[in-house]
C-alpha cells in the first residue's frame, strides 16, 4: 500500500445562517491513496461539496485535520502556493471570462505553474482541437467544459479534484470525459470525484464513499459495496407446483430465516435477497423433494444505484428523529 | 521532477497579468465606452456650451475649457482605475474567475498587482490622449519641466484610487450593487470637485468635504504643473498625501474584507444552485 495522498480525520463544517447553525460534515474521515480514483457519492446537501471544498481549500472547517500531499489545505504562503502547484481543480463554475480563447487561457494559466503540460499536449488529450482560437463567450455548454478541465490539468496535477465533472454532458461527451480521466489515472494521477452519476463512479472509481447528512455511510471498492450492500434478485420459473400462492407459501416457509422479499413477474417468482448461495441451496433441496421442475435461472447483481438508494432509503427510515 | 524546478519569477506573471487585464479591457466595449469615450463626450459637450469666461484661481486665471479639460483628464483616470475596479472584479467574482485563480499558484498580489497595474496603465494612457486633445484644440500646454511632477500625481494618485476601487469591490457583495456604489461615490463627488462645473464660491462646508475626499485634491495637483500662467514643477504633496491617506485606507479595507466567493444571494450563485450538490 502507498501511503494516503488525501487525508481527513473528524471532518466537521459548519454554515451560518439568518437559520442558526447548519452542520454540513460531521465526523468524516477519508482516505485516498496514491493513484487512485475515488468517487464520493451522496444526495444533495450531504456534505459532498462542502468535503472537497475543504480539501481544495476553499472553505474553512470547524474542527478535525485535513492533509493533502501532506500539507494542510487551509495554510497559507509558500506552503499555500506549493500545494496549489500540484493540485487541479475543476469547479462547478467555469470562471474563465468569455472574452478570451482557450488557447489565451491555458498560456495564461500554463504561466504560473512549475512544470505544466505544454498547450499543444492538453489541447489534444481534452480534444479542443476544433475551438482553442474561439472566443469562451461562443462556445458550448459542453466544450466550456472541457476547457475547465484543460486548465484544471494543465499544471500536471498530481491530486486532480472533478466537482460533477460531466453534469450537462451529452453520452458521447460524457465518454470522452471518462476516456480523458482514464488517461490521468493511467498516468498516475490521483483523482477525487463527485458525481450524480452512479455509473460514472461504477466505471471510474476504485474506491466509492457514500455520505449521507455529513458522515461516511460505507466505503469500499464499487464491485464490493454492490456485494456487501445490494441485494441481487434471483429468478426463476417454477413448474408444476400448483397455483403460484400455494407455492410462494412453500417457497417462504423454506426460506425461513433468510431475509428476503418475494414477488411475482408473469410465471416467474422473483426473490431479492443478499443470501443468494444459501436462497440456491434451500430452494434447489425444495424443488428435489417435491418434484418440482425448475428453469429458467437467473441471478441479476445490484447495480451501484441501487445500492446507493436502498442505503440512502435506510437513513431515511433511522432518521425521522431530526 | 517538479520539486528541482522553481516557480516562475514574479515580475514577468505581473506583467502577464496586466496584459491578460488589458486585453480583457479593449474586448469589453461597454468598459472602453464609459472609461474613455464618455469622457470624451462630456468635454466635448461642456467645451461647446461654456462660454469663452476665465476661471480664476489662487495662482491666477484659466481659460475655462483648458481648465474643464484637464479636470475631466484627472476624472478619466480616476474612472479607469477606481470605477472601473470597483464594477469588474465584483463581476468577475460572480463569473467564479477570482475562484478559479484562487485555485492556482499564483500568489495573491500578483494577481490582484495585475489588476491595479493594468488599470493605473489605461489612467496614464487616457490622461495621455485627454491632455493631447487639450493641447490640440483647447490651449493646453505642458511644459517639460511639468512632466515629472504630473507623472509622479498620476502614478501615484491612480494607484490609491486603484485601491479604494478593490476596497467597493470587497465591501459590496454584489456585482449589480457594485456598479451602482461606485457610481453613487464618484458623481456627487465629481459635482463639488471641480470636474464638470468649475465651483466659484461653493458652500463652505462642501468645500471642505470636497478638499478632504480625494478627487478635489487629485483635480488641483492635476492642475497645478498645467497652471497657464503658473505651472509648478515639484508634485502638490499636500494634496498627494490626502489620496494616498484614502489609498491605505482603501488597501487595508480591501486586504481585510475581500472575498474570493460570490456571495449567497449573488446572481451567478442563484443560477448555480439548480445543480449544486452538497
Amino acid at each position: 500500500m502507498t501511503s494516503p495522498v488525501m487525508k481527513v480525520n473528524d471532518l466537521v463544517v459548519e454554515y451560518t445562517s439568518s437559520q442558526g447553525t447548519i452542520r454540513a460534515v460531521n465526523g468524516l474521515d477519508l482516505s485516498i491513496a496514491e493513484g487512485e480514483v475515488y468517487a464520493l457519492l451522496g444526495e444533495n446537501g450531504a456534505g459532498k461539496t462542502s468535503t472537497v471544498e475543504v480539501l481544495e481549500g476553499h472553505r474553512s472547517r470547524v474542527g478535525g485535520q485535513v492533509e493533502v500531499l501532506g500539507i494542510d489545505p487551509s495554510a497559507g504562503g509558500p506552503r499555500r502556493r506549493e500545494l496549489r502547484d500540484q493540485i487541479g481543480i475543476v469547479l462547478q463554475t467555469s470562471g474563465i471570462e468569455s472574452e478570451i480563447t482557450p488557447r489565451e487561457a491555458l498560456t495564461l494559466f500554463g504561466a504560473v505553474y512549475r512544470n505544466p503540460y505544454s498547450l499543444s499536449d492538453v489541447v489534444e488529450r481534452v480534444g479542443l482541437g476544433d475551438f482553442v482560437d474561439q472566443r469562451v463567450g461562443s462556445l458550448s455548454g459542453g466544450q466550456r467544459r472541457r476547457l475547465d478541465l484543460a486548465v484544471a490539468v494543465i499544471g500536471r496535477p498530481r491530486v486532480l479534484f472533478l466537482d460533477e465533472p460531466t453534469t450537462g454532458f451529452d453520452p458521447s461527451a460524457r465518454r470522452n470525459a471518462w476516456e480523458l480521466i482514464r488517461s490521468l489515472h493511467a498516468d498516475g494521477t490521483t483523482i477525487l470525484l463527485t458525481t450524480h452519476y452512479l455509473e460514472e463512479a461504477e466505471f471510474l472509481a476504485d474506491q466509492v464513499g457514500v455520505i449521507s447528512r455529513g458522515e461516511m455511510l460505507v466505503e469500499g471498492p464499487p464491485r464490493e459495496l454492490q456485494q456487501v450492500h445490494g441485494r441481487s434478485v434471483m429468478s426463476v420459473e417454477i413448474a408444476g407446483a400448483g397455483s403460484s400462492s400455494d407455492v410462494e407459501a412453500s417457497v417462504a416457509a423454506v426460506l425461513d430465516g433468510i431475509s428476503s422479499t418475494l414477488a411475482w413477474q408473469g410465471a416467474r417468482l422473483l426473490i431479492t435477497t443478499e443470501e443468494t448461495t444459501k436462497v440456491l441451496e434451500r430452494i434447489t433441496r425444495w424443488a428435489l423433494s417435491t418434484g418440482t421442475d425448475l428453469s429458467e435461472w437467473s441471478i441479476e447483481h445490484p447495480s451501484l444505484e441501487q445500492v446507493f438508494l436502498e442505503l440512502n432509503a435506510g437513513i431515511d427510515r433511522e432518521g425521522g428523529d431530526d | 521532477m517538479t520539486e528541482a524546478r522553481q516557480f516562475p519569477p514574479s515580475l514577468p506573471l505581473l506583467i502577464r497579468q496586466a496584459g491578460h487585464q488589458l486585453r480583457l479591457f479593449v474586448r469589453v466595449p461597454v468598459a472602453v465606452f464609459f472609461t474613455i469615450a464618455l469622457p470624451f463626450v462630456v468635454l466635448f459637450i461642456i467645451n461647446a456650451t461654456s462660454s469663452d469666461r476665465l476661471i480664476r484661481d489662487p495662482n491666477g486665471e484659466w481659460p475655462v475649457d483648458a481648465f474643464v479639460c484637464v479636470a475631466i483628464a484627472a476624472f478619466t483616470a480616476v474612472s479607469a482605475t477606481f470605477t472601473n475596479l470597483a464594477n469588474m472584479v465584483p463581476i468577475r467574482r460572480e463569473e467564479g474567475v477570482l475562484q478559479r485563480w484562487r485555485s492556482t499558484p499564483l500568489p495573491v498580489w500578483v494577481f490582484v498587482g495585475g489588476h491595479v497595474l493594468a488599470a493605473v496603465v489605461i489612467a496614464v494612457a487616457s490622461v495621455v490622449v485627454m491632455l493631447a486633445v487639450g493641447v490640440a484644440l483647447y490651449g493646453v500646454s505642458v511644459p517639460l519641466s511639468s512632466i515629472p511632477a504630473l507623472v509622479v500625481t498620476v502614478v501615484v494618485a491612480t494607484t490609491a484610487f486603484a485601491a479604494m476601487g478593490m476596497a467597493v469591490a470587497a465591501l459590496v457583495p454584489t456585482a449589480s450593487a457594485a456598479s451602482g456604489v461606485a457610481n453613487a461615490i464618484v458623481l456627487p463627488m465629481a459635482l463639488i470637485s471641480n470636474v464638470f462645473i468649475p465651483t466659484e464660491s461653493p458652500p463652505i462646508a462642501l468645500d471642505i468635504a470636497a478638499n478632504l475626499l480625494p478627487l478635489r485634491p487629485f483635480v488641483d495637483a492635476v492642475q497645478a504643473p498645467l497652471h497657464p500662467t503658473d505651472p509648478t514643477t515639484v508634485p502638490q504633496w499636500g494634496a498627494l498625501g490626502v489620496i494616498v491617506l484614502w489609498g491605505v485606507a482603501g488597501f487595508a479595507c480591501a486586504v481585510r474584507t475581500f472575498r474570493w466567493n460570490a456571495a449567497p444571494g449573488g446572481s451567478t450563485r442563484r443560477r448555480r444552485v439548480a445543480h449544486q450538490s452538497g
